[in-house]
């Protein structure tokens, strides 16, 4: 496999960051997810603990399950805690990606 | 941070996700699949289009098909911090009141 690019990085230590924070993963069906995160790998494949489904009466499926693995390609948002996201460092990180993604294209 | 490559390099529009860059810090509109639309600050963005919005209000267009006549209903959500996954990203639009 190909060595995650810079930009994968980056986003990956985003998520390192919001390790043990709880999360609500939605996915591209609809279904959401809430739970503690435990992992995120370079392909954004998500590790949930002490999970619960919001609106559970409409999807049962999960009533039993504690611990999700979910890939990352069915995700389509992370709701985040705001507090636990610096968005000044947020901003300098992806302006210095920016900047090094131009630098390469020269 | 380099400063002066900001006013050379990463200052200037040379391909599309500069005018990305642009909007940082700023409340954008966002497209996306499924007949979902985003409204919110922009905090970070990737070459994938994951993108970080602040104080984002979603809208979701919903087409209500009761006996006969359709009609297209509207739910909005609000999310507080939420991180979109690139795949389903449309367009990046700076947003304008209207």
């Amino acid at each position: 496999m190909c060595a995650p690019s810079a930009d994968e990085r980056l986003r990956n230590s985003f998520f390192k960051t919001l390790i043990d924070n709880q999360v609500t993963v939605e996915l591209k069906n609809d279904i959401q997810i809430r739970g503690t995160l435990k992992s995120v790998d370079q392909y954004l494949n998500i590790k949930l603990d002490d999970i619960s489904v919001l609106d559970d009466l409409k999807y049962p499926h999960l009533s039993s399950v504690k611990n999700v693995f979910i890939r990352g390609s069915v995700v389509r948002y992370v709701h985040l805690p705001h507090n636990a996201v610096d968005v000044t460092l947020l901003e300098d990180a992806t302006r210095r990606e920016a900047a090094n993604q131009a630098q390469k294209a020269k | 941070m380099a400063e002066g490559e900001e006013g050379a390099a990463a200052g200037s529009v040379s391909e599309p996700l500069d005018l990305v860059r642009l909007l940082l810090d700023e409340v954008v509109f966002v497209k996306l699949r499924g007949d979902r639309e985003l409204k919110g600050r922009l905090h970070a963005y990737d070459s994938h289009m994951n993108l970080v919005l602040g104080d984002v209000v979603e809208t979701i267009y919903v087409v209500d098909e009761d006996d006969e006549d359709e009609e297209i209903r509207t739910v909005t959500k609000k999310s507080e911090m939420l991180f979109v996954r690139g795949d389903s990203v449309v367009l990046v639009s700076p947003h304008t009141s209207s």
